[in-house]
């Protein structure tokens, strides 16, 4: 079949330093992944704004622990200086946390992510990757053919040529260049030391709660992104793709 | 035919980096806290030297408008006035509070020139500050209050903190306890409130004093302050490492 008509200039070709940050970064996301939906069940409540906990009200609360609806609270008793209607409670629930591994190992992954973005950034910039692989060229980019592509994609695909198509270069710019620097500066916004020194992040992301609201939402697309990627990676020939980014030469 | 080089350009610059690094990060390993050979307590070290070693260690949290104040969860390990909260109750916390604390006094000793007892009156007598900032938890839940208290740089200098002193520990009625280093003990927003949103704070939320420790995640803010302790050594009064958890949480 088409294996044995490509000839070998067709091929998928990948650099050592794209497959070295692919592989370091796919297992970098997939433990942020886990340990991310780890810390979230400690606390699924998801917020808008500035601050938010138990006692305030929530954009909404995601059945993913004990801890969803627990409402385990002894009798709030009012603030009497203050004009409005906060209150403090104390929790009479033992709840669901198991973020003494759960944050560690997020950081630590993070690191990596970091880390292997940084240097895949420079590269990518400095080695012209970018601007030769994943740059639409001139004439490429029109509303009509990015719709005749993402139309070609629910028919039979071919396999995988040589070159990215346009929909799929888009994807990969919005990734790299979208979602990756979001969930990593709405990360930093949650963080109290880093936010000290650099508060233009709790107000670019309207405050700390919906940076974490915004972190969790693009984590949400990142997933989504790895579940069509490895989808489209399966249907234009699996074997050759999975040789290309790992071993191929 | 071209000579193979014994030492290539890039194998020279690599390995120079690779032992400069290794040079640096022994230097500074020294002064992380100890990681018992688990990984990700070395990741936890790595987070605290960068953030030691990138970030100005001066630099103010955010400070709010009293408009930005929210109501304010409890979640700590249990009453300490209660002798149903098998974890955090004490005999003589429950006395005192049914006294309004009028015998509390609060202990500062280890490597400090004076160590000695503090009334709540002689600690206000060192200073005044009020912030309203964000208390972040590492569940996930952040609130807004007002805090007002005593700069705990003002307490160090008062007691002659040492030269040598590089870790203050702090410990509860409650039994809990943690330990900050001094770039976090003498960071101007690290306070011991004794007020909350401008009234004495509610028992539960600490009284009838507490420590705001602004520059890291809740669990650092030790309540129902009985004890300080100066050292020169890194201590964990609680056992958060052992126990599985970061000692430095500035993320």
């Amino acid at each position: 079949m088409s294996a044995s008509q490509t000839t070998h200039s067709e091929t998928f070709r990948h650099k050592g330093w794209v497959k070295s940050a692919h592989f370091v970064i796919t297992f970098a996301f997939l433990i942020l992944l886990v340990s991310g939906y780890v810390i979230l069940m400690s606390h699924p409540r998801l917020y808008w704004g500035k601050a938010g906990n138990d006692l305030t009200p929530a954009l909404f609360e995601l059945p993913i622990s004990k801890n969803y609806h627990h409402g385990g609270w002894e009798k709030a008793i009012p603030f009497k200086n203050l004009n409005g209607s906060q209150v403090t409670a104390a929790r009479t629930f033992d709840i669901f946390n198991e973020n003494g591994w759960g944050r560690s190992t997020h950081f630590l992954a993070a690191w990596f992510l970091v880390i292997t973005g940084l240097v895949y950034l420079l590269v990518g910039i400095f080695s012209g990757h970018f601007r030769r692989d994943l740059a639409p060229e001139p004439g490429e980019f029109s509303l009509k053919m990015l719709l005749k592509d993402i139309a070609g994609h629910f028919g039979k695909l071919s396999i995988a040529r040589s070159k990215y198509g346009l929909l799929q270069k888009i994807t990969y710019l919005s990734v790299i260049f979208f979602l990756f620097p979001v969930v990593i500066l709405t990360g930093f916004a949650m963080s109290p030391a880093i936010t000290a020194n650099y508060p233009f992040l709790l107000i670019i992301f309207f405050g700390h709660q919906s940076a974490r609201t915004i972190h969790f939402f693009a984590a949400v697309l990142l997933l989504l992104f790895l579940l069509v990627h490895v989808v489209m990676v399966l249907r234009t020939g699996f074997k050759r793709n999975l040789w290309a980014i790992t071993f191929g030469k | 035919m071209k000579k193979k080089r014994l030492i290539s350009r890039r194998r020279a610059i690599f390995t120079g980096l690779t032992s400069a690094g290794a040079l640096l990060l022994s230097g500074c390993l020294k002064k992380a806290p100890p990681t018992y050979g688990s990984i990700l307590r070395i990741g936890d070290d790595l987070t605290y030297l960068a953030q030691r070693g990138l970030l100005s260690q001066r630099a103010l949290v955010m400070e709010y408008q009293q408009s930005d104040i929210t109501s304010f969860p409890v979640t700590d390990i249990g009453d300490p006035a209660n002798p149903a909260s098998t974890k955090a109750y004490s005999k003589e916390y429950e006395a005192l509070l049914k006294t309004d604390f009028k015998d509390w006094a609060l202990t500062i000793e280890g490597a400090v020139a004076k160590p000695g007892r503090y009334t709540l009156d002689q600690l206000q007598k060192l200073g005044e500050r009020s912030q309203i900032t964000q208390h972040s938890c590492e569940e996930g839940w952040s609130a807004i209050a007002e805090w007002t208290g005593v700069p705990l740089a003002a307490l160090l200098k008062e007691a002659g903190v040492l030269a040598s002193a590089r870790y203050v520990s702090f410990y509860g009625f409650d039994k809990y306890a943690e330990s900050i280093d001094m770039l976090d003990a003498l960071h101007p927003q690290t306070i011991l409130a004794h007020r909350m949103n401008g009234e004495t704070i509610p028992a539960r939320n600490g009284a009838p004093l507490r420590l705001r420790v602004e520059t890291q995640v809740g669990y650092k803010s030790v309540k129902y302050v009985q004890r300080i302790v100066v050292t020169e050594q890194f201590v964990d009064p609680a056992q958060d490492i052992q126990a599985g958890w970061s000692w430095y949480n500035g993320i």
